[in-house]
């Protein structure tokens, strides 16, 4: 309960305006920092989900996820640790297109990762490599010495290896109300 | 809940926002004009038949009236204000509605919908600067959207664990047209109010409460929020269980009944601070364990096992981890365990209350308030407005040393009548929220007890006491400090009195400024006239009484030590 550790926040919430605000507003009151974040539509219609990684105690965790599931147009917000969870981070590189003829080693690179070419033009072309941070992070060193134009990688998105049940919760939601 | 639909008819938006107040049964709000809410005051204007509203000498005062008006009253409050400053000077209300869990609604103007962004004229983000302090916040942009939202605002703001809603509805939303119908919010699909009883939590507790030699209940505000009064009245006298409270519980039980044995916290009373490091069983009632309650955690009643009933998940093991949670409505949780409970005797172990109370009287409760010293003590005059009001008065305190003499001296008979700003301890609160708690419980004697210090921090209400003619009582024990601060300064800072020293006006020609009646007290023998001519009258009536400079409050628990090492002096 005392050691810091890796937690991924599932969240699965309304999708309002200000929520956002909201949930980050939990993590800023209570001095935490937040390692990485993404929000997109969920497997229900009308229902958006959020991930989060934070590097917190398992004590402190449970308390933001009470404190995140208190607010009001948020349905349901859980924790777990990388072994429960399927989890991905996306990458996107480009590189000077010259490269890629210029220097062979770079298609080897390329083959090796196996990271898709996503668009080829005269001056550029863009690598896209979706992994484990260990991943994306071995190509970006790998392609920092041809000059990367530019880098970016997402936040990390994961599903759980347990079954989220929100749907069935909507559904008792509904009879409560 | 009842299902108020009206037929649908074309109205502007300002005044859609004025019907959905009606239909909540709202007749009275606290507000402040200016140009982004002048659509809605020009309804105000035509519905002031229907729909009283007490023009507040500021914003923040608006506020405190509504949490004082919703404390006593048991409704909703609702504030208004218009955008930019308007909507800023709401903020330190809306922070101690939260921290206090007071229902309130607070409706902002803003700038219209086009002109979002563009650092308008009185433009302020007050949806982002109030998220962290609101239960609940939405910008209305089209008038369409005015009845759904309002109705959900009161519903969020009342129910479960209640607290303090933002609605902020840009001008051309109140000047557009929409096909206006209410229909009562009955739920909000994301939104779980009220946690379903479950009844092995309650038969869990209910085996160690029963087991227990030296269970002791610490009930709070929760008690008062669920109306459960008489449930947990009954849970006490049928368990036996001597109750202490922490300081929003004050008055959910009277002060004399034979089980309660007084506060717990920072200044409460000695016997349960020292014997929550004693009990075996701490039965939590609607209460969150504040650091100004436990004091260090590390050493907070680590032998006793604690129950805890709560309406709100997130307060389960935030602070003291709870062994037998029992998450719902305290009343019917209350009900529950009561049915369950054995009936327990318990004299050994109450009678150590009484010893400690007596230990208590002799060192600091007799000097406090049957002082034989020259100067007027803060104990003396809570001792005489208790006489004059037979412990059935609302005491509303501001914060800081005389909060703490109050709320350990005033006497209750009546539940919903102890109203202080507790958790944001928000000096400036008292006077502004004595005028909203006489307008929600008018029969009652309402007595505002202040500092020197906060009550310059909203004294322009004096202004809305002329002008509404509400008869609050004020009583300011002057001591010419900022009287805490200046004991923490003596006692920790070795006597430097760094900015707490106040060199203050003549309020008694302030408050006769305002043609409110006053009257000053330098003199122990002036005392008790006074009070009575204060209490007696049927107006506003203002007591300036001078205490002691220097005098301090205690029991005390220093910031950061154990219940255990509460000073005596």
């Amino acid at each position: 309960m005392t050691e810091n550790n890796r937690y991924t926040i599932s969240i699965y919430s309304e999708n309002n305006i200000g929520l956002l605000n909201r949930v980050s507003a939990i993590f800023l009151k209570r001095h935490i920092n937040i390692d990485s974040f993404s929000t997109s539509q969920s497997e229900i219609q009308d229902v958006f989900r959020f991930v989060i990684v934070v590097e917190v105690t398992e004590d402190k965790v449970k308390k933001l996820v009470q404190q995140i599931e208190k607010q009001i147009d948020v349905i349901k917000a859980y924790y777990h640790t990388d072994e429960e969870t399927i989890y991905q981070e996306s990458a996107l590189y480009k590189v000077k297109s010259s490269y890629l003829f210029e220097e062979r080693q770079i298609q080897n690179i390329i083959k090796d990762s196996h990271a898709n070419i996503v668009t080829v033009s005269p001056e550029f072309f863009v690598i896209e490599k979706t992994g484990f941070r260990s991943e994306t992070e071995k190509l970006r060193k790998e392609l920092a010495p041809f000059g990367l134009l530019q880098f970016v990688r997402s936040g990390r998105i994961s599903v759980t290896k347990s079954k989220m049940g929100i749907s069935e919760l909507l559904e008792t939601f509904k009879k409560n109300n | 809940m009842a299902t108020t639909k009206e037929k649908a008819m074309q109205i502007t938006g300002a005044e859609a926002v004025i019907r959905c107040l009606l239909a909540e049964g709202v007749d009275l709000i606290y507000g402040y004009p200016g140009g982004a809410i002048m659509p809605i005051y020009d309804e105000l204007y035509k519905f002031q038949d229907q729909l009283d509203h007490v023009l507040t000498r500021h914003e923040q005062g608006a506020t405190h009236m509504a949490q004082g008006y919703a404390r006593t009253s048991g409704r909703v409050g609702v504030a208004m204000a218009t955008s930019g400053p308007g909507a800023t000077n709401l903020v330190t209300g809306i922070a101690d509605a939260q921290i206090d869990s007071t229902p309130m609604v607070c409706i902002t103007g803003q700038v219209a919908s086009h002109l979002l962004g563009s650092d308008a004229f009185q433009e302020t983000d007050i949806i982002g600067i109030s998220t962290p302090v609101t239960k609940w916040n939405y910008q209305i942009t089209k008038a369409s959207e005015i009845p759904e939202i309002m109705a959900k605002a009161f519903y969020i703001a009342r129910s479960g664990r209640p607290g303090p809603v933002l609605i902020d509805i840009t001008k051309d939303a109140q000047f557009e047209n929409l096909d206006f119908a209410y229909k009562k919010c009955e739920g909000v699909r994301s939104y779980k109010p009220v946690p379903s009883l479950q009844i092995s939590q309650v038969e869990a507790a209910v085996a160690a409460i029963n087991q227990a030699k030296q269970p002791m209940i610490v009930w709070g505000q929760g008690v008062i929020l669920g109306a459960a009064e008489e449930a947990f009245k009954h849970f006490v006298e049928h368990s036996g269980i001597p109750a202490v409270w922490t300081i929003l519980g004050l008055s959910a039980l009277p002060t004399k009944h034979p089980l309660n044995m007084g506060m717990v916290g920072m200044h409460g009373n000695y016997g349960p601070n020292l014997l929550t490091n004693e009990c075996d069983v701490l039965i939590a009632i609607g209460m969150r364990f504040d650091d100004r309650v436990t004091g260090n955690l590390a050493t907070y009643a680590k032998q006793a096992k604690v129950v805890h009933l709560e309406i709100d998940p997130a307060e389960i093991s935030k602070n003291v981890h709870a062994d037998y949670p029992i998450l719902a409505d305290c009343k019917e949780s209350l009900l529950a365990l009561t049915e369950r409970v054995q009936p327990k005797e318990l004299t050994e172990w109450k009678a150590r209350f009484t010893e400690y109370m007596e230990t208590e009287y002799e060192t600091v409760i007799k000097g406090d308030t049957q002082p034989t010293k020259d100067g007027l003590t803060m104990g003396e005059a809570i001792v005489a407005i208790n006489k004059h009001t037979k412990g059935d008065a609302v005491i509303v305190t501001d914060v800081g040393q005389h909060q703490m003499i109050a709320c350990r001296y005033a006497e209750f008979i009546r539940s919903k009548s102890n109203v202080t700003s507790g958790g944001l301890g928000t000096m400036g609160f008292a006077l502004p929220a004595a005028i909203g708690a006489k307008m929600g419980a008018e029969e009652r004697h309402v007595v505002a007890v202040i500092g020197d210090g906060g009550y310059q921090m909203t004294i322009q209400e004096l202004g809305t006491i002329f002008q509404t003619g509400v008869a609050v009582k004020i009583v300011v024990l002057n001591n010419d400090y900022l009287g805490m601060v200046r004991q923490w300064q003596q006692l920790f800072f070795d006597k430097r009195y760094a900015s707490t020293e106040m060199t203050n006006p003549d309020f008694v020609t302030i408050a006769k400024g305002y043609h409110i009646e006053a009257q000053r007290v330098t003199e122990r023998g002036q005392l008790d006239a006074a009070v009575k001519a204060m209490i007696t009258s049927d107006k506003p009536y203002f007591l300036e009484v001078c205490v002691e400079k220097e005098d301090n409050v205690f029991p005390m628990i220093p910031t950061g030590a154990s219940v255990s090492d509460i000073r005596l002096k």
